[in-house]
């Protein structure tokens, strides 16, 4: 072994146990917003943080089957208890009558820091008799019931302001004193966990957490026996997004896996070659997710599952290093085999270079990866795979598949016009199929089975849980002017109630008012000695006499000072349910806070997106934001940017060769078989019925960037390709094909495409290559 | 020697009404289950004990048999109740709240003393009340007594009056003494 064998042994066995350092420190995510943009307009990025950490990130719809209802209300109960006391959640809501009673407890003794109707006017005599009138009209009516015992200590009615202002009309149904659905056979819970969207781990742990409790309070709880637990909801989606790409990933690199090795093993026949002939795929991928993890600070999963593609094209470079050299004679190998390679690693590079420039960060981690895996797996074949292949070893004679083949791609290149025809028809085809072409929404890409998407739509419905939905936005530095804003805007958003434009809206104000508005609703309460004047003038001819009001008097007098009733903020909301509420419309962000007011459609269907925004027009900041167009804009937007990018990637790969072929025939001659393969494939898909994502075009890339390899040797091959290149063409062909037909049969989207193109691109371009090159294989 | 006295006339009284058209119960759920609804005139009489005098209501009653009945209060303040199977909604001004009795068991079983007498719908009461029939055919009483305690801890006792399938007053005690008392004039149709 050379000296600079040992040098390039010794950096590489450095470089992979750096690679192992890294990644072992490595944060491993599977949100979706993986797949939204890195520098995103201002609604855009809002949008990413309610993906990434907005509580819909957060929160777990659960339901529980099975059993009695009555004992179903106990387990859900014990559950709630449970989870309510454990680190991983924030919060929980079962309906229980306690809890509510208790949120009503706090709402009442707030009641005139809280209470819109509180102003100057309402206290004076005129609004107080009015006010009053009110209160003993509605004993006539059957609500009077719920307000009897309150009268005395609020005449006024405040706290039917406030129940009015809780919609009391929507929310889960109940039974036995907790959240049930309609037809009596789930109770129901909401969790929110403390992990945001983005930690798939903290939110992995919550989710194992409720699992556990449930199967604790299932072993005590008598009647619980065949219950059931139920869970939905974003964190349930990642984690479960993560282990199904797990499981695929680690199912399809054992399936190819095993037909590369089998492949390999027929073709060099000796353990210690297979050994060394997945050397660089190996380095390739350590190297591929230390670079993404250090370039991004964290991997996304879908990442990994683009490593088993790698495998398909970093074997090549072993398979065409065995089958091309020969034993002591590396020399010849790298003068005329390497410089073919080289130049198919870089064109691959310069394809892949396209995705880094990509606002997703999904598409640039993969960009990267394959980049630096890429050129790790070449660098290894070239400088690390010579000095330690054994010694004595020489690879079978593969000449023989050579010679098999070549007559058949012999023939194929008197078919040249055939590759035209088809192209001609795939491009009448892709031109026929236009408008549907690409698949314009983002949830094409997420992973879900049906099932739990329908698991999860029965959930959100029977707990009335917000869906993604409509959102008015509005944001400040400061949060007690954002919380301002809010107020303005929930003003402007009444009118729009009022006059049907939208059936209601939520806004963590109606809990926790601006600190303005509560010194308002302050000052408008009179004195004790004044009010209780006021009082007696204003019940005069009323059937309830002052009197009878004493504790009115002392209530308003308390709510009067500081000492006596501190200001509401988020301290004293703690531990009530209202916490959670103005916790997920209330954000505090890098750049200052901002307030959500979901909106609430009307009954006839959909909320007209030009009345809400000249609604809130004026508000500097505001914004209206219909969250599932949004995304779907977002995506297609990006999906647009991405096509260019492609396109980029492909100008300059032509660049490249131009550059480094140096002439016109031949850069013809390798581009115009990667072009047919990808019109081909494009044209069968369009024709298989499956609508084009994202991942489709990097499937369309790497066959670029696989078959110019191909490409490139049918040209090299300047009279004829020698029967041992076109075996080791043939041998990585059939290598790549199982790598990628693997993941065609993954379930997941994201493989599933780049293994659908990929895999017959792959063949189609060393057809091609073939059928181009004009019949020059001997 | 008091009591002893008014018993045999009280068994007097009713003896000629057993003979004739066996006046009991039964008799009194089988005749309002006939009663095809329709529209009523009410006005409702609230004593409560924090007002100095009752807070009196007024409105319309419409009752579609079995399980439909609306209640639309024109004074003092327009208000509309519609109770329609498990449902309950009350619309006030701009408020509006629903209530899904099933939900409820108490307010199910206050609803269905409403609705089971008015149906005649006897097993239905005695799920949640005692019954205890007064009177005659022509002016007749019945008292609602809960033996849930559920109920009782806000209703002691309902009363029904009226006269052959009419109900004509509804009168409701409170546990706190506070107590309602509902009259009904049928309006004819036509």
């Amino acid at each position: 072994m050379t000296r600079s064998g040992h040098r390039a042994i010794a950096v590489w066995l450095l470089g992979l146990v750096a690679c192992v350092a890294v990644i072992a420190q490595t944060r491993f995510t599977a949100d979706m917003s993986a797949f939204m943009p890195q520098r995103p307009s201002a609604t855009q990025q809002l949008l990413v943080e309610q993906l990434r950490e907005g509580a819909l990130s957060r929160l777990l719809l659960v339901g529980i089957e099975g059993g009695e209802p009555a004992a179903r209300a106990e387990l859900s109960k014990q559950l709630a208890g449970r989870l309510a006391a454990s680190p991983e959640f924030a919060g929980v809501q079962n309906g229980d009558a306690a809890a509510l009673a208790k949120d009503r407890d706090l709402l009442f003794s707030h009641r005139y820091l809280l209470s819109p109707a509180v102003n100057p006017g309402r206290f004076t005599v005129d609004g107080l008799r009015r006010a009053i009138g009110d209160s003993i009209d509605l004993l006539a009516s059957p609500a009077g019931l719920m307000i009897k015992s309150l009268l005395p200590r609020d005449p006024t009615g405040e706290m039917i302001e406030l129940v009015g202002a809780l919609g009391a009309d929507h929310g889960p149904a109940s039974a036995h004193g907790v959240w049930m659905s309609r037809d009596g056979r789930r109770a129901l819970l909401m969790a929110q966990t403390v992990a945001p969207g983005a930690d798939t781990d903290g939110q992995e742990q919550a989710l194992a957490r409720l699992r556990a409790a449930f199967g604790e309070v299932r072993e005590r709880l008598p009647q619980a026996a065949d219950m059931r637990l139920l869970v939905s909801g974003t964190p349930v989606f990642s984690v479960d997004a993560r282990r199904t790409i797990r499981g695929e990933v680690e199912r399809l690199a054992i399936v190819s896996g095993v037909g590369i090795i089998a492949v390999l093993m027929l073709v060099f026949r000796s353990l210690p070659a297979l050994a060394l002939g997945l050397l660089p795929v190996v380095s390739g991928a350590l190297a591929g997710v230390a670079a993404v993890s250090l370039g991004f600070g964290h991997v996304h999963g879908l990442t990994i599952g683009f490593g088993t593609t790698l495998i398909g094209e970093a074997v090549d470079y072993s398979i065409y290093y065995f089958v091309q050299s020969r034993e002591g004679n590396d020399g010849d190998w790298r003068a005329r085999f390497w410089p073919t390679i080289r130049l198919g690693v870089l064109t691959s590079l310069f394809g892949f270079a396209s995705l880094l420039f990509s606002g997703f960060p999904g598409l640039a981690q993969l960009g990267l990866y394959s980049m630096s895996g890429l050129l790790v797996a070449a660098a290894v074949t070239r400088f690390v795979l010579p000095p330690l292949r054994p010694a004595g070893f020489r690879p079978p004679d593969a000449t023989a598949i050579g010679r098999a083949v070549a007559p058949l791609l012999g023939g194929l290149g008197r078919l040249r016009w055939l590759a035209f025809g088809l192209a001609v028809l795939a491009v009448a085809t892709l031109v026929v199929q236009r408008d549907r072409l690409w698949n314009l929404r983002l949830s094409e890409l997420s992973p879900m089975s049906p099932a739990l998407l329908a698991l999860d739509e029965s959930l959100r419905g029977e707990l009335g849980a917000p869906g993604q939905g409509y959102l008015v936005v509005v944001g400040a530095p400061e949060r007690e002017a954002a919380l301002a804003a809010a107020e303005r805007v929930a003003g402007r958003l009444q009118v729009l109630v009022d006059q049907g434009v939208i059936a209601g809206f939520e806004t963590p104000t109606r809990f926790l008012p601006s600190r303005a508005t509560q010194q308002a609703r302050r000052a408008a309460l009179p004195e004790r000695d004044e009010l209780a004047r006021r009082l007696r003038e204003a019940t005069a001819g009323l059937p309830l006499r002052a009197e009878r009001l004493a504790p009115f008097l002392d209530d308003v007098e308390t709510a009067r000072s500081v000492e006596s009733q501190p200001w509401l903020d988020a301290e004293i909301l703690k531990g009530s349910h209202l916490t959670l509420a103005v916790d997920a419309m209330l954000l505090q962000r890098q750049s200052g806070w901002s307030v959500l007011l979901p909106l609430r459609a009307p009954a006839a269907g959909e909320i007209d997106a030009g009345r809400v925004r000249a609604a809130v027009a004026d508000e500097p900041g505001a914004a209206f934001l219909d969250v599932g167009r949004e995304a779907n804009r977002l995506y297609a937007e990006y999906l647009d940017e991405a096509i260019v990018l492609s396109l980029a990637g492909f100008a300059a790969i032509a660049v490249l060769l131009a550059v480094s072929l140096r002439s016109v025939r031949r850069l013809l001659r390798v581009m115009a078989p990667l072009a047919i393969a990808v019109l081909l494939v494009m044209a069968g898909l369009a024709l298989a019925g499956e609508r084009m994502t994202l991942l489709h075009l990097v499937g369309l890339l790497l066959t670029v960037a696989v078959g110019s390899n191909y490409a490139l040797f049918f040209d090299k091959a300047d009279a004829a390709i020698e029967p041992r290149t076109l075996a080791s063409l043939v041998v990585a062909n059939i290598t790549t094909v199982i790598g990628f037909g693997a993941l065609a049969t993954s379930t997941v989207p994201v493989l599933h495409a780049i293994g659908v193109t990929v895999g017959p691109g792959a063949v189609l371009a060393l057809l091609l290559s073939a059928m181009l090159a004009g019949g020059r294989a001997r | 020697m008091k009591r002893s006295g008014v018993l045999p006339w009280l068994t007097l009284l009713a003896w000629p009404l057993h003979v004739h058209s066996a006046w009991d119960v039964d008799a009194l759920m089988k005749s309002l289950a006939r009663h095809e609804g329709g529209r009523a005139r009410f006005v409702e009489t609230k004593t409560i004990a924090l007002l100095d005098k009752p807070v009196v209501s007024s409105g319309e009653l419409r009752y579609q048999p079995p399980a439909r009945l609306e209640k639309r209060t024109l004074k003092p303040k327009p208000e509309l109740m519609v109770l329609d199977g498990d449902t309950l909604l009350l619309e006030r001004g701009k408020q509006k709240f629903q209530v899904r009795l099933a939900e409820q068991p108490e307010a199910l079983a206050f609803v269905d003393s409403l609705r089971g007498t008015l149906s005649g719908d006897r097993a239905t009461l005695e799920k949640s009340y005692k019954l205890r029939l007064d009177g005659n055919e022509q002016r007749w009483t019945l008292d609602l007594l809960p033996n849930d305690p559920r109920i009782a801890a806000f209703v002691l006792r309902i009363t029904f009056g009226g006269a052959n399938s009419q109900v004509e007053w509804i009168r409701y005690l409170q546990a706190d003494g506070d107590s309602s008392t509902m009259t009904i004039e049928p309006v004819e149709a036509r």
